[in-house]
């Protein structure tokens, strides 16, 4: 095919298109990949090593060398078993659960072509507490350990539906209907939450408190592996869609003429989300706005590309969750925050910056 | 179970690309199409084609049909009765990533929802041949698009600082950019100043001389009397009249349809119709 060559008057000379942009932008991801997994790496560290019982860097590193088999020693008996019993399995479960709702942000604000979805804002997060809370307090136990976690999913991916169904018209999402649908399920979930609390017992009311403020205090090897198949599963399938998700950009139609399946996609998609909000929500109760912020601020540093974005914000997820816990245990010593509490705390602001920014992009509502 | 099958529906067929055909080949068709949106019929009988080397202009007055054909020709609505053919198969029976290497699809309005910037919006174009042998003309194909539409000069933009019609351009630069052989334009003149305009068409000549089927729906008549092989004019949801613009453009029948009194005269240089409405004598002084 020979294309037109028209009077070079208003034609920009023709160089090669963005000539250093892209590798210029593959350069960007990637040092920001690798500075996120170093950054991820020392928060780990630092959070094994802090709290209510010091255990210094060294010791740290000794003893997870020791247990790999690559030398390293093993400490005393009272670090040994704060470190592995205590320390770590939170880790693992802030690693889990950041990257969970990180990338649930990421593939949420695709799906909607919606840089405000997130699963706390639209109320995916709030239906599968319902979930998690109707088990614990029903005494449900029909799967073992994972009975809160497949309760939580259930309800999680009920509740995607119900919100995609409800804030969608004419292939479009607008950012009033989706606001608003988040505040009524919101509300409707809060209130089933409160029906189970009503309806449990006093041990389990604990339970359901300690939960329902969001925090990983109570991480355990036991609870790690109730929502890991949950959390890998969603981590694993998610980066897959990055192209397409990037052609869902465009809008349903155009995406559809490039070749994305947007029924199938849309689905896949709905179920990885439910996933990953009920693996965080299973064991962390509801911990908002790290889904909102972690993929906003790695848009504005790398660029919209999913490709990059959807891993990547797994990552940031991760740890910005670490680095959060680590906040909350040691901020207030002896005390602890609860995590929920101090994602909300900094997530709000932004929040609301971000609805303004959105606002007057769009010149109001209308 | 539903949810399962859906999943795995249209994998596990090979993708079957488009082979190259001779000039005149059919490369998509409306056989008695019937369509009904929201409970009125907007296209009551049409039987159209668009073939391989030709440019096929589609008027009307509003409302007549105009974008719905070519919705219905692009498969984004099922047909109500009749059907569309798409490469002479069921447009049904085609898979997504099978359409999207035949047909190429503007749309009357371009958005975008996250700002990626000019050149990686005309480089989605390409998504359709990734993994074919195809793919090695990705890079290529995106500078020739861009500079066919005269983007290039913004390729690093974001998209949402762009005019409207450079938005359009961009858009367009995308749909050539998927190198398809049947190209649906849904008015790409419209945000357009007139010398992009004449570009956009004189783009739509180059695609159908190198064996190109391309569809276009234009409100500008000179427009589409000046480049397109044949006119159909569509009107109230039937085909008024088809064929080449100068037999088509006749001024009764043209005043019939778009209930407007409209000259039709020949251009002294060229020859080729001009359509004007028909205006009162100005007369200032009195």
């Amino acid at each position: 095919m020979t294309l037109l060559r028209t009077t070079p008057s208003s034609a920009p000379a023709a160089g090669p298109p963005g000539g250093g942009q892209r590798p210029r932008r593959r350069r960007t991801t990637a040092l920001l990949a690798a500075g996120m997994a170093a950054a991820l790496l020392l928060a780990c560290l630092l959070s094994a090593g802090l709290g209510a019982y010091d255990i210094p860097l060294g010791d740290v590193v000794g003893s997870l060398l020791h247990r790999a088999g690559l030398g390293g020693a093993e400490l005393d008996r009272v670090p040994e078993s704060v470190l592995w019993n205590v320390r770590l399995p939170r880790v693992a479960l802030a690693l889990l659960v950041g990257a969970s709702l990180g990338c649930a942000g990421a593939l949420m604000q695709g799906v909607f072509g919606n840089p405000l979805a997130e699963p706390g804002v639209i109320g995916i997060s709030m239906g599968s507490a319902v979930g998690a809370v109707a088990a614990i307090s029903l005494g449900l136990n029909f799967l073992g350990n994972w009975t809160i976690t497949a309760c939580a999913f259930a309800a999680g991916l009920v509740t995607v539906l119900l919100v995609y169904a409800l804030s969608r018209s004419g292939g479009r999402t607008e950012v009033v209907t989706l606001i608003l649908t988040g505040i009524a399920v919101n509300a409707f979930g809060s209130a089933l939450v409160g029906l189970g609390v009503f309806l449990a017992d006093n041990a389990q009311v604990t339970q359901i408190t300690f939960w329902q403020l969001g925090s990983l205090a109570q991480a355990t090897w036991p609870k790690v592996l109730a929502v890991l198949p949950c959390a890998l599963a969603g981590l694993a399938v998610a980066p897959l869609y990055g192209r397409k998700l990037d052609l869902l950009a465009l809008g349903e139609r155009p995406a559809r003429h490039l070749g994305v399946d947007v029924e199938r996609l849309r689905l896949t998609l709905v179920l990885v989300v439910a996933l990953l909000t009920a693996a965080a929500v299973a064991v962390a109760g509801v911990i908002t706005f790290v889904g909102l912020l972690v993929p906003h601020v790695l848009r504005m540093a790398a660029g919209p590309g999913h490709r990059f974005l959807v891993p990547g914000s797994a990552l940031g997820g991760a740890l910005v969750l670490v680095a959060a816990d680590l906040a909350a245990r040691t901020a207030a010593q002896p005390a602890e925050l609860p995590l929920g509490v101090l994602t909300a705390l900094f997530g709000s602001p932004f929040f609301f910056w971000l609805l303004r920014r959105t606002r007057r992009k769009q010149g109001g509502w209308a | 179970m539903g949810v399962i099958t859906q999943l795995l529906r249209g994998r596990g067929r090979k993708r079957r690309l488009p082979l190259p055909s001779p000039l005149g080949t059919v490369r998509a068709e409306a056989r008695a199409l019937h369509v009904r949106l929201g409970g009125r019929t907007v296209l009551d009988g049409v039987d159209l084609q668009v073939a391989a080397g030709e440019v096929l202009a589609l008027v009307g007055p509003n409302g007549a049909g105009k974008s719905t054909l070519l919705a219905a020709l692009a498969r984004d609505l099922p047909a109500g009765s009749g059907e569309v053919r798409i490469d002479g198969e069921p447009a049904a029976a085609w898979t997504a990533a099978e359409l999207a290497v035949r047909r190429a699809v503007l749309p009357q309005s371009a958005q975008l929802s996250f700002p990626f910037p000019v050149e990686e919006v005309v480089r989605m174009g390409r998504a359709p041949w990734a993994g074919t042998p195809a793919e090695d003309e990705d890079d290529a194909a995106v500078r020739a698009a861009m500079a066919a539409a005269e983007v290039t000069g913004f390729a690093s933009r974001p998209f949402a600082a762009l005019s409207g019609g450079e938005r359009a351009r961009v858009a367009l630069a995308r749909v050539l950019a998927q190198r398809t052989p049947l190209l649906l334009l849904d008015e790409p003149t419209a945000a357009l100043d007139l010398r992009h305009q004449e570009l956009v068409l004189r783009i739509c000549r180059e695609r159908a001389a190198a064996g190109d089927a391309v569809a276009v729906v234009l409100h500008d008549l000179g427009l589409a009397g000046a480049y397109a092989d044949r006119v159909a004019v569509l009107h109230g949801g039937r085909i008024a009249a088809e064929g080449p613009p100068a037999r088509v453009f006749e001024a009764e029948s043209l005043s019939r349809v778009y209930a407007q009194p409209i000259e039709v005269i020949d251009h002294p240089r060229t020859g080729e119709p001009l359509v004007i409405p028909r205006r009162a004598v100005r007369d200032f002084a009195s």
